[in-house]
């Protein structure tokens, strides 16, 4: 009832201000996905019982003279394919009110924040991997000087939405960030074109004792500070966090203090960027939950140190997920453009990117340390003290050259291993190691029609887990308004002759400004899609997919 | 909970009161979010200005082949548009914690004059009513939001300049 009173309000609002012509900004967003999915026997796909799935998403967001308000409706009736197991119903799944001014800015009621580069606070929605961690609490951001901002936050996370009801975890959040620009301070510095910024935060979990087999804390605090520095077009900054002792089901109910640091240097010029990440993260799993396993509400983000790809076969099959748990990570990112006119470079210049990143089971030193003694510390572990263990490597590169005024070639290898004892991806044992090839041709009919096509090819060493894959994709685009593709993707080189699985599948879409109607058809393997200009997230399915969205 | 729904609608009324004087018909500015420049420096999105003339405000990323086509596309033809009708090009990217320090040295190796700004949690991409990148808008001269595109097919740029001519030719 009071759930409708406010929807009433806003909704209220939403018309009243058409028939007053009154001022105020009504901005926001409409997504529909639909699926009416089929039997598949080959990809163990069943039709569900509802035969229809559809997830709808609604943000309305009002604004006048620093006063704001929000609200987000959500669908599942039922969830679409592959969707967790969090959404049901629909109903009210966001909202909130504030008010900012030049030094206060006020949320109450939901918010998505993050404290630096959000390895112990960052409440964040993603909602094609159905994962949503706001916060149900206030946020206050004070500005009391320039370049000195403090941010404080309170509240639950979100756990679910079952019945159209959002659940929250049982654990209260509350936190504080302060940063300081020193430039705002000193003009002098950015006179020698040099930079620093600084911040600490710290946030603080508490969640009742609910075991009987051991005293746990209530309250569990974690801590950290980043600096960054930047020399011109040299940069580097460095986030260091603490976290006191939290046993929990991820860790499993030891004792330590976890810890992380993740440091970033980059170079850059016309022409040429250079970045090198290295991570060490130790039992740095922080949740609002205890007992929380998988995605949900956790309270930390630790990112995983890789480069997010978007060819079909390379980011699909074998990705990689940060182990909260301990991981020692680097990553080095080259790109380089060889200039026009030259030999190498041909008449328009070629971009060639590189990217290596590897990740390792961190050296937990066991003798000294009894898991059974009162003190429940289970080992000892320095920064990057890493073993042997290979949880990731991944070599790629790509080439990319414009050879004639209509064409454009692509050219990508991919060199990736994948530890699946730790990743767990599939039920193969061991490393799987992999060769991925991409070629794409762009060809420019005219300035309004566009055809490109790709071929990849996977091929796994030793034909482990499934084998051999091969994708082939044909897309044609008119400007603005239209696009076509056809995908075809084919495990052909799988072990098992049974589960030599094609997956053929088509696509329309047609778009009018901040509309997008978008059909699909076909078998669909799981993973990331970038189709017709958009990149999401698609779990897999058999049958036909409606996605709508769009924006005012 | 009772009292922030009486709090929502206790407020909204007031809106409303305090609304009616205004004669204008609903028209969209760019919201108020506080973001980072390439820089750490905070800029608020609802102070981009560009001398009355128009800007584009594109989000990207850049693990998001279809917004780096775009943004090259347009770079090869930035001097000129701006030579022609002053157009400012803001580029937001929703690179998260993950890709975040790819940005920089994207940027400058592709050598974009754009004003970058980063967005890593999603906050200007919600305010804007953003559903997926690429998203494309064009502000006119007074700080409306006159047009917006959500992807990206080659050959889209031609008709975001041809709304931005025809914006300039109106003044």
């Amino acid at each position: 009832m009071k759930r409708l009173l406010g929807i009433t309000a806003l909704l209220g609002l939403f018309f009243f201000n058409h028939q007053l012509n009154a001022q105020g900004d009504i901005s926001g967003n409409h997504e529909t996905i639909y699926q009416y999915l089929l039997d598949d026997e080959a990809i163990n796909a069943q039709q569900p019982d509802e035969k229809s799935l559809v997830n709808s998403y609604t943000n309305i967001n009002y604004r006048y003279s620093g006063f704001k308000a929000g609200v987000r409706i959500e669908t599942y009736l039922p969830r679409i394919l592959g969707y967790p197991d969090r959404f049901d119903g629909a109903g009210l799944g966001y909202r909130y009110f504030g008010y900012e001014n030049d030094i206060v800015d006020i949320t109450v009621g939901n918010f998505y924040d993050q404290f630096g580069s959000g390895l112990i606070f960052r409440s964040y929605e993603d909602r094609a991997l159905g994962f949503d961690n706001m916060m149900n609490g206030f946020r206050v951001k004070l500005t009391p000087y320039k370049g000195v901002t403090l941010k404080t936050i309170y509240g639950k996370q979100r756990y679910s939405f079952t019945s159209g009801k959002v659940n929250y975890a049982p654990g209260i959040v509350r936190g504080a960030d302060l940063e300081f620009n020193l430039n705002q301070w000193f003009p002098k510095l950015a006179e020698n074109k040099i930079r620093i910024n600084a911040a600490g935060s710290f946030v603080s979990k508490y969640q009742k004792d609910d075991n009987s087999e051991f005293v746990l804390p209530e309250n569990t605090g974690s801590y950290g500070g980043r600096l960054e520095l930047a020399y011109k077009k040299f940069f580097i900054n460095g986030e260091y966090v603490i976290k006191e002792q939290d046993p929990s089901q991820d860790n499993g109910y030891i004792y330590n203090y976890g810890k992380g640091l993740l440091i970033n240097a980059g170079y850059s010029q016309k022409g040429l960027g250079i970045l090198v990440s290295a991570k060490s993260i130790d039992n740095m799993s922080f949740r609002s939950d205890r007992n929380a396993t998988l995605q949900d509400v956790t309270i930390g983000f630790i990112p995983p140190l890789t480069k997010t790809h978007t060819y079909n076969l390379a980011a699909t099959l074998y990705p990689y997920a940060s182990q909260p748990n301990g991981e020692v990570a680097f990553q080095a990112d080259v790109i380089y453009k060889i200039k026009r006119g030259t030999k190498l470079g041909g008449k328009y210049g070629t971009d060639i990117s590189l990217n290596f990143s590897t990740a390792y089971e961190p050296i937990k030193q066991t003798s000294g340390y009894n898991i059974a003694d009162s003190s429940r510390v289970a080992y000892d572990s320095k920064l990057f003290d890493k073993s042997d263990l290979l949880y990731w490597r991944d070599i790629n590169v790509q080439i990319k050259r414009k050879v004639h005024k209509k064409w454009t070639v692509r050219l990508n290898y991919f060199n990736i291993h994948m530890n699946n004892d730790v990743l767990k991806l599939t039920e193969e044992k061991g490393i799987i190691q992999s060769h991925i090839g991409v070629l794409d041709v762009e060809y420019k009919i005219n300035r309004k029609n566009t055809i490109r096509a790709e071929v990849q090819g996977l091929w796994t060493v030793d034909n482990k887990d499934r084998g051999d894959w091969a994708t082939a994709i044909i897309e044609y685009t008119v400007s603005p308004h239209w696009f076509f593709s056809v995908i075809f993707q084919s495990n052909y080189g799988n072990p098992v002759p049974e589960d030599r699985i094609n997956y053929p599948m088509a696509f329309v879409g047609r778009i009018w400004g901040a509309t997008r109607l978008q059909l699909g058809y076909g078998r669909q393997n799981a993973g990331l899609f970038c189709v017709g200009g958009i990149c999401r997230f698609v779990p897999a399915s058999n049958g036909l997919t409606v996605t709508f969205s769009h924006s005012f | 909970m009772k009292v922030l729904t009486l709090l929502f609608v206790s407020i909204f009324f007031s809106l409303l009161v305090t609304s009616q004087e205004d004669d204008g018909l609903l028209e969209k500015t760019v919201p108020s979010v506080s973001l980072k420049d390439v820089n750490g420096e905070t800029v608020n999105t609802s102070e981009l200005s560009n001398d009355g003339k128009p800007i584009i405000i594109s989000f990207w990323a850049t693990w998001c082949a279809p917004c780096k086509k775009e943004l090259n596309a347009i770079n090869d033809l930035y001097i000129d548009w701006q030579d022609e009708t002053g157009v400012k090009l803001v580029a937001v990217s929703v690179d998260d914690e993950r890709t975040k320090n790819r940005v920089v040295p994207y940027v400058d190796s592709k050598s974009w004059e754009y004003e970058i700004l980063m967005d890593p949690n999603g906050d200007f991409k919600r305010a804007m009513g953003v559903n997926n990148v690429p998203h494309t808008f064009i502000i006119d001269g007074e700080g409306n939001i006159v047009y917006s595109h959500n992807n990206y097919a080659p050959g889209d740029e031609y008709e975001l300049y041809d709304k931005i001519l025809e914006l300039v030719g109106e003044e």
